[in-house]
This record gives C-alpha cells, sequence and structure tokens, in this order.
C-alpha cells in the first residue's frame, strides 16, 4: 500500500488519490497529428522509475506530479502541478 | 483427429496401472531442460501458457518444428498460474466474441488433443445483473451473442437462486439480484495444467523450451530483428515473437518501441478448501467481482485490477478488500470461510481493453499482448492464430482486427467504450 507525500496535506493514504496518466502522454493543443497520436497510444511504461500524474481527489483536490519506481514502489519525487 | 504419440508414452488408465504395479518409477520428465540452440524459424518470447500454445501449434498446425520458447522464470510461474482460470466468450464485441469463441472451442477439446488433463470444466459462466438497467445491457449481450451463435441464455431471479442457492436473493440485499446471463459452455480450468500440458506437447514435437532464459535485448540487421540477446548467450532465429503480456512494454522497450500498454496489478485470492458449495462460475461486472470453487474446493476470487500502473507483482489491500466485500455481500456464506493466499500478477492493459497481435514497426518481429486481465480464457486461441501469424507472415481474418495499426487509424476495439485510456473495465 502506498503511502503518498502530498506536497499540500503530507503523507496520505493511496486510497485519497486517483492515478491519472504519466506524463509522456499530455497532449498539448499546437501538437502535430503525429505528436499527439504518440501521446495518446504510446507508453515507455518503463519497468523502474517513471513520472506520473496523480490527484489527490479525496484530500486537497490538488494536482501531483510523481516520479515512482514501478517495481519497488519508491517515491523519489513529488511535486505539486 | 489422429492421436498424438509421445516418446516418453502417452498418459492413459493403462500407464496409470503399469506404473502402480512398478511403484510409479517410470514416470519420466514431461519436458526435456532444453539447452539454447539455433537458429531457429522462430523464437517465442515468454513461456506461459500463450507462448507455449503458439509453440504447440506452430509445429502441430503448421509443421514448424525449429521453435525455441524462452521463459526467464520456470513455466507457469507468471501470470499463467496467477489468474482466477475463468473461460467464457460471452463478449460484447463482434472482433472479441468471434476470437474468445475460437478459443472456446479449442477449450472443449483440449485434454483429448494434448493427451493432458486440463480439468476443463464447463460448468457455466453466469453474469448477475442489479438492476433494471443492469438487465437490459444484459439482455441486449444476450441477443448479440446468440446472433453470433454463441450461446447466451438469460435468467430470472428465480432461475438464479435455483442455479447458486448460496446467493443472498433478499430484496434489501446490499445489491440486490434481478437476474442473470449465463454462458452455459463457460466455465474454468487447471490453469498450471493447460501450461504443463502445452509444454509436454509441443516439446514432444521437437520444441525446445528455455527455462531460466530471460531475454535481455534484440539482435539487429539493420531494421529487422534477427534473434535475441539472453541470460543464456545469443540466440538467433528467423521471426522473433514478443509474447509476454504484464512485460509487453518492457520487452518492446528493449527494441527501442512503446507499446499503447500500461502495466497494471490484478490480484487474486483463495479461501481454505470445503466441501462443494458453488458449481458455477459466478460474476457481477457492474460490482465487478467473480468468484467461482477450485476442484480442490477453495473458492477463488477476484475484482478490479489496482488502478496504478506497476510492475510489482504485488497489490494493496483495499482492492482485495473491495472484491472480499463484493462476494460476501452477494453470498454471505462465504464470510465464514478463511482465505488462505492473495496474490498479483502484471497485466497488460491496452488502450483499447482489446489484445494486440501483429507485427510491430521492425522487420521480423511480431507481438502479441495487450490482454488486460482477461488472457487465460484466450490461451488456447491466442496460441493458435499467432502461430498462424508467424506461420504464414500474415494476421487470421480472426485476429486481423487487434492488429498494432488499430491505434493509428481510430479502428479500436473498445468494449468498455472509454477511450483511450488503460481500461479498468
Amino acid at each position: 500500500m502506498l503511502l503518498i507525500p502530498c506536497p499540500h496535506c503530507g503523507p496520505r493514504n493511496q486510497e485519497e488519490f486517483a492515478y491519472e496518466r504519466s506524463v509522456d502522454s499530455l497532449v498539448r493543443l499546437d501538437d502535430a497529428p503525429g505528436v499527439a497520436m504518440a501521446a495518446l497510444y504510446a507508453r515507455a511504461n518503463l519497468r523502474g522509475e517513471d513520472h506520473e500524474i496523480w490527484v489527490h481527489v479525496q484530500g486537497c483536490g490538488q494536482w501531483l506530479r510523481l516520479t515512482r519506481d514501478r517495481v519497488t514502489h519508491a517515491f523519489r519525487d513529488v511535486e505539486a502541478l | 483427429m489422429a492421436k498424438t504419440s509421445f516418446a516418453a508414452g502417452r498418459y492413459s488408465a493403462l500407464a496409470l496401472l503399469r506404473g502402480a504395479l512398478g511403484g510409479h518409477r517410470h514416470w519420466g520428465r514431461a519436458w526435456r531442460a532444453a539447452e539454447p540452440g539455433g537458429p531457429y524459424d522462430v523464437i517465442i518470447i515468454g513461456g506461459g501458457g500463450h507462448g507455449l500454445a503458439t509453440a504447440y501449434y506452430l509445429a502441430q498446425v503448421h509443421g514448424v518444428r525449429r521453435v525455441a520458447v524462452l521463459e526467464k522464470g520456470y513455466i507457469g510461474g507468471g501470470n499463467t498460474g496467477r489468474n482466477t482460470t475463468i473461460v467464457r466468450s460471452n463478449y460484447r464485441q463482434p472482433q472479441l466474441q468471434r476470437m474468445l469463441d475460437h478459443s472456446l472451442r479449442l477449450w472443449h477439446g483440449l485434454s483429448d488433443e494434448l493427451n493432458y488433463n486440463v480439468m476443463f470444466s464447463p460448468r457455466g459462466a453466469l453474469f448477475l445483473g442489479h438492476s433494471d438497467a443492469d438487465m437490459v445491457k444484459l439482455a441486449e449481450r444476450g441477443d448479440a451473442l446468440i446472433a453470433m451463435n454463441i450461446d447466451a441464455e438469460l435468467m430470472t431471479p428465480d432461475a438464479v437462486a435455483k442455479l447458486v442457492p448460496l446467493l443472498d436473493m433478499r430484496r434489501d440485499a446490499r445489491w440486490p439480484i434481478e437476474g442473470g446471463l449465463i454462458q452455459r459452455r463457460g466455465g474454468t480450468a487447471r490453469h498450471d495444467a493447460v501450461a504443463w500440458g502445452f509444454a509436454r506437447a509441443a516439446d514432444n514435437l521437437g520444441v525446445d523450451i528455455i527455462e531460466n532464459c530471460e531475454v535481455t535485448g534484440f539482435l539487429r540487421d539493420g531494421d529487422r530483428v534477427t534473434g535475441v540477446t539472453t541470460t543464456r548467450g545469443d540466440i538467433s532465429g528467423g521471426r522473433t515473437a514478443i509474447c509476454v503480456a504484464g512485460n509487453s512494454g518492457h520487452v518492446a522497450g528493449l527494441a527501442g518501441l512503446k507499446l499503447p500498454i500500461e502495466s497494471h496489478t490484478l490480484q487474486a485470492w483463495v479461501t481454505e478448501p470445503v466441501k462443494p458449495m458453488i458449481d458455477t462460475v459466478v460474476m457481477s461486472q457492474s460490482l465487478h467481482c467473480y468468484f467461482s470453487q477450485s476442484d480442490k474446493g477453495g473458492i477463488v476470487g477476484g475484482g478490479d485490477p489496482d488502478m496504478f500502473p506497476s510492475y510489482a507483482q504485488r497489490g494493496a489491500p483495499i482492492r482485495l478488500e473491495e472484491s472480499i466485500a463484493q462476494c460476501i455481500a452477494l453470498a454471505p456464506a462465504l464470510s465464514r470461510l478463511r482465505m488462505v493466499r492473495s496474490w498479483a500478477g502484471v497485466t497488460d492493459m491496452s488502450f483499447d481493453g482489446a489484445p494486440i497481435i501483429g507485427e510491430m514497426p521492425l522487420a521480423g518481429l511480431y507481438l502479441n499482448g495487450g490482454w488486460c486481465y482477461g488472457g487465460f480464457k484466450a490461451t488456447p486461441g491466442s496460441g493458435w492464430l499467432y502461430a498462424h501469424l508467424l506461420a504464414t507472415g500474415e494476421n487470421h481474418p480472426i485476429a486481423a482486427p487487434f492488429g498494432l495499426d488499430r491505434f493509428a487509424s481510430g479502428r479500436t476495439v473498445d468494449e468498455a467504450g472509454a477511450g483511450p485510456m488503460p481500461q479498468h473495465r
């Protein structure tokens, strides 16, 4: 079970958060079709450290960027968005 | 179908009797401990049920026998041994119906074909409905299935209560049961036996099954893949076939490719063994839980995946609690049982909820993955279709809608209708 260090509320139970998407999936308004396509459908899906966007839905409601190891579940970095 | 002959002898009642007289000392290994060799016609990465089935059908149906199956651990140690063993074909989209019913037809003759008892038990797979809206949805699905010549039967609450007396049919139950939709040809199978049976039958046809052999990279000749580098040396082959659902993203990454897949954890649990109490597979798609009784007597169940990317083969208690609470609410007697084990597997969550079978952007490299958490039921069919692709270079018409190019062209097979996200349902 994850104890997610919310930059606004401090460490909170995983149950309060929702995983939104990985950072490499962000589509910008002026992206070319090929770039937007890749952002929608292509994931590095690393077996190791990756960057993710989570929301503290049942806490402060803020968006977070987590750098997290997908094998050990250890957090390296959490930043408010 | 002609009976396959086995170098080490067929399994039969007579062989068992002969063994009994001799103290059962004559039983040999079910498959050889093959050393890496080659070059091979086909290298299959991943010795799970799907990879082994692919190897078997390559040799059996297409006569392609110079085949290697590379397994990073041991046979049956991955998702093949971690699922809840449910087999059914009652999907909603015609592409999935065609694919999974093709697989279900293979299940029905599999023990005979492999000369291995996979304990396939078509005991019926029942979806419960909890509201008028659920029943409309189930009736609509049933009609769609019948139109495809797939069996489906809508059930009244009385019929459901008669079939599964353990269910809480009270009007004021936590989730009242308004009826159900059953596929009587669906059921369960012994998951390990499926891997072992395919491994033994493939090995018997000359396939090299190489365990403890993890792929670490790809051999390349320009834009063509010509084999793999592994922890047991380089292995070269004509066609290289990724078949590692759960780890597809990782293995594709070794070739510098990205997939419309995220790896998520899915948990399951089993109770202490008890006398027969449920002889049907009970599922609720509105809640999302499912349970059945194994032949050993344990109640095996599961629910939603953990909803965040992870390659760890362990899950969070919150999801476990959720699926158990749902099962207990549906069948209160389950609350008296002790849970003896829970575990997790890593699943390929594809971005439309459907599997991917097809060519990769590099010549000579193929993919079979993205099975989300529905791969076990597809084991024989997936292997059969992948073998067709690897032997002929062309996808079989049943597998054609599942190519990797469907995402760019907008022809996704979106059972949940949820758009470009890893599907949770």
